[in-house]
């Protein structure tokens, strides 16, 4: 089978799509928490994404994509058949898993597909695992099924109540705490200003809490520094430092201001990206109207 | 064309000089600075040589490429004998003629150089490249039998590339292993365009490849497949060449700040991704209005000059000694100067401060003077009491130099390495402390130049050579 050939997708929300692409010597070899960088075609850039799952027999692996950028979007385009210009990987440390008791994973968004090999892969460590997912709407919740079956306990919030608990991660994973519920480890995966807020409130608790940080990255192979981040007052490249720091020590101001250098950049790349798309349905019209 | 000139009218014959596009037309576009010799030109410059009988430019020389006779093919109008005369020590003549340093190298020994001035070794090099390349007569090289032994070339940087080239001709199964999506390593990501236009650079690795080198992109040795699950795969020998890593910073205060780029990050996003033609190209990058490039390196210089022609207003070099001791080529420092580039010496950031959105605004420095000659006989920068000074500033590339890249070093526990990082090697050989596992260029020396590390590549190949023979260790 040719290499990087994407062999099924599935739309897990809008603008949430799984991808399954061809790449056996990863799919061997990844670990819970490690990342691949692929490009989508050749103008694309290289954009890190954690392995969600992989089929070593089947040679394949799993990534879930988020439409935010220009190339993003155009990932979301791709179907089952398509191939994409490159994949590189495995990159990063693999998380650090050992028997601990009970592990929570806390996840916010599509934080919850990193979340999911860690979590499964802590469980068949021989720890208890819970779940909480969290996301604004209903229609975001994603990996809800997988990850039920992967750990002990799931919980689910969503911010406007659609679905499951009405509020944010914390306030669940609070009413576990006040419950007298503490984990030996958390885990905690999803949007920075969540990963953040979890940190804060278990902090006070003395749990030891991982978070796995997404920074803006070109090589992923600590050739560029561009994804460097403070953790305990020093400055750590994510790419091969990482992804997984203990979040009681990351400074997450500092890497929310980082993650927002291109914003400006990214509404331009958008804006000629919609300008294209809305091209390529003129053309579709027009050929329709030739015909 | 004459070619046994008396010694005293070559003499007479001026170094010709490099035609440059107009300083003004650059500054503002990717193209090549060095326009090339003309053919009048390069057989002028071929006749200055004096075919010295005890030729000193060789031995300056990190291939010892046979200098004397290849300038003489060319006064002979024999272009394609002089490319093969030099593509006998090195593989890569279209590469080095453009970026080596021949001013501290050949052509520092050459012994006009004190008197008068020195053969321009290095235009002449690229000269007979480009004209094989522009003439299509590529002449590929003959090759051992197959062997049919399978060696593993970890990384496509000039040391790799020379390894490769040498163990093909050898007849030996080669496949180049390499991380990124393209291939060249620094080649492709760190020298810019317009010093070494990326079509060049295309042509040479068409050539390996037509010489049966096999080229794998995308991987990522140590992570996808350590070096011993390679000696399982077959691979008898592998050459470890990654080139240097994790880009240095200064440990100041404000280097987080957006706005703050390494000299790898800013270049790569340039030069191997296209931010230049964003968003034709996805990648972006910050244009800077008032960009401060700390270092005094080609490498700050390659930097300061994108900064320069992606649309700043002042490009500045910060270096805290003077220009004297900039490692930088000569060429460079004046081409940038050329261009419009400010030069600050004797000038280090202490800090760099930001706005409320966490973009860096200002840089606070302080001015130095030089002392007493450090290890490495350079003047050391001191401190001048009582001497901060800001300057306003939106873009900061920090060009001081690369440590070693981890991932080897993780992931082949018994690969010794020193307390950098760097893989140590036997110096003849490029043997490490791995049987069957050879390293060289930066990897081993730290931030050096293209030809050491393709010269390193060579001693390798040679080294493997005698291992695959005689399986010592």
């Amino acid at each position: 089978m040719p290499l990087n050939k994407i062999v099924k997708t599935e739309l897990l929300g809008p603008e949430v799509k799984l991808f399954e692409i061809t790449a056996p010597r990863i799919a061997k070899k990844r670990k819970a928490g490690q990342f691949i960088i692929l490009r989508v075609d050749d103008h694309g850039e290289r954009i890190p994404l954690t392995i969600a799952d992989a089929d070593a027999e089947k040679g394949t692996i799993t990534v879930i994509v988020q439409g935010l950028g220009a190339t993003s979007k155009r990932f979301l385009q791709k179907e089952a058949g398509d191939i994409v210009w490159d994949l590189a990987g495995p990159l990063g440390k693999p998380t650090h898993i050992e028997k601990r008791g009970l592990v929570i994973a806390v996840s916010g968004g599509v934080g919850t597909a990193v979340a999911m090999p860690i979590a499964a892969a802590s469980k068949k460590a021989g720890n208890t695992v819970y779940s909480i997912i969290g996301a604004r709407t209903k229609e975001l919740v994603i990996l809800e099924k997988e990850m039920t079956e992967r750990t002990d306990k799931i919980f689910i919030t969503t911010d406007d109540g659609s679905y499951g608990r009405k509020g944010l991660v914390t306030d669940q994973l609070k009413s576990l705490l006040d419950d007298g519920i503490i984990p030996d480890e958390l885990v905690a995966i999803g949007p920075l200003p969540m990963m953040r807020a979890v940190s804060e409130l278990t902090r006070s608790y003395n749990i030891p809490t991982v978070v796995s940080l997404n920074s803006i990255m070109i090589d992923g192979t600590g050739m560029c520094g561009g994804c460097r981040a403070t953790v305990d007052g020093k400055t750590v490249f994510v790419c091969v430092d990482g992804p997984e720091f203990d979040g009681h020590k990351v400074d997450f101001a500092e890497l929310g201001r980082r993650q927002k250098a291109y914003l400006e950049q990214e509404k331009q790349s958008m804006e000629a990206f919609s300008h294209q798309c809305r091209l390529e349905v003129k053309a579709k019209k027009l050929k329709i109207e030739t015909a | 064309m004459e070619n046994n000139l008396p010694n005293r009218e070559r003499l007479k014959i001026k170094r010709q000089p490099m035609p440059e596009q107009d300083p003004i037309i650059r500054a503002a576009n990717f193209n090549e600075v060095n326009l090339g010799f003309s053919k009048e030109a390069a057989l002028q410059e071929a006749l200055r040589c004096l075919q010295c009988p005890k030729p000193t430019c060789i031995e300056g020389c990190p291939v010892n490429i046979k200098i004397p006779e290849f300038i003489n093919l060319i006064v002979k109008e024999d272009f394609a004998g002089a490319v093969a005369k030099i593509k006998e020590d090195n593989s890569l003549p279209a590469v080095c003629g453009r970026v080596c340093p021949q001013e501290e190298q050949c052509e520092a020994k050459c012994i006009l150089d004190k008197r008068f001035e020195a053969v321009s070794i290095g235009r002449l090099e690229r000269f007979v490249a480009d004209w094989e390349r522009e003439s299509g007569q590529f002449q590929v090289p003959e090759k051992a039998p197959e062997t049919g032994r399978k060696i593993a070339i970890i990384g496509s940087g000039p040391s790799g590339l020379a390894c490769a080239t040498d163990l093909a001709i050898m007849g030996h199964d080669v496949t180049v292993f390499e991380a990124l999506h393209e291939f060249g390593g620094v080649l492709v990501y760190g020298i810019p365009e317009f010093r070494l236009p990326k079509h060049i650079l295309k042509v040479e690795i068409d050539n390996l490849k037509n010489l049966g080198v096999k080229f794998v992109k995308n991987f990522i040795a140590g992570r996808i497949a350590t070096l011993n699950e390679l000696f399982t795969e077959g691979f008898e020998a592998i050459f470890v060449g990654v080139g240097a890593g994790l880009p240095w910073f200064m440990n100041i205060p404000g280097e987080n700040l957006n706005g703050v780029y390494s000299a790898n990050e800013f270049l790569t996003r340039v030069n191997l991704m296209r931010a230049y033609d964003f968003p034709n190209w996805d990648t972006p990058i910050q244009i800077g209005k008032n960009v401060a490039v700390i270092g005094g390196g080609n490498t700050a210089m390659d930097a300061v000059r994108t900064a320069k022609r992606l649309g700043a207003k002042r490009a500045m070099i910060f270096y805290r000694r003077s220009e004297a001791e900039m490692p930088a080529r000569i060429e460079e420092v004046h081409h940038a100067k050329e261009e419009g580039v400010e030069f600050h010496t004797l000038v280090s950031p202490i800090r760099y401060e930001g706005d409320e959105n966490g973009w860096v605004k200002k840089a606070v420095s302080v001015r130095m003077e030089l002392g007493e000659p450090d290890a490495s006989g350079r003047r050391r920068p001191v401190l001048i009491p009582d001497s901060e000074f800001e300057m306003e500033i939106d873009q900061v590339v920090v060009a001081i130099g690369n440590g070693s890249n981890p991932i080897i070093g993780q992931t082949t526990p018994d690969l010794t390495l020193n307390s950098w990082g760097n893989i140590v090697v036997e110096e003849s050989s490029g043997k490490t402390s791995k049987r069957g596992v050879f390293a060289g260029g930066d990897i081993v020396t730290g931030g050096a130049t293209v030809i050491l590390a393709m010269g390193a590549g060579r001693k390798a190949a040679k080294a493997i050579q005698k291992y695959l023979e005689n399986n010592e260790w």
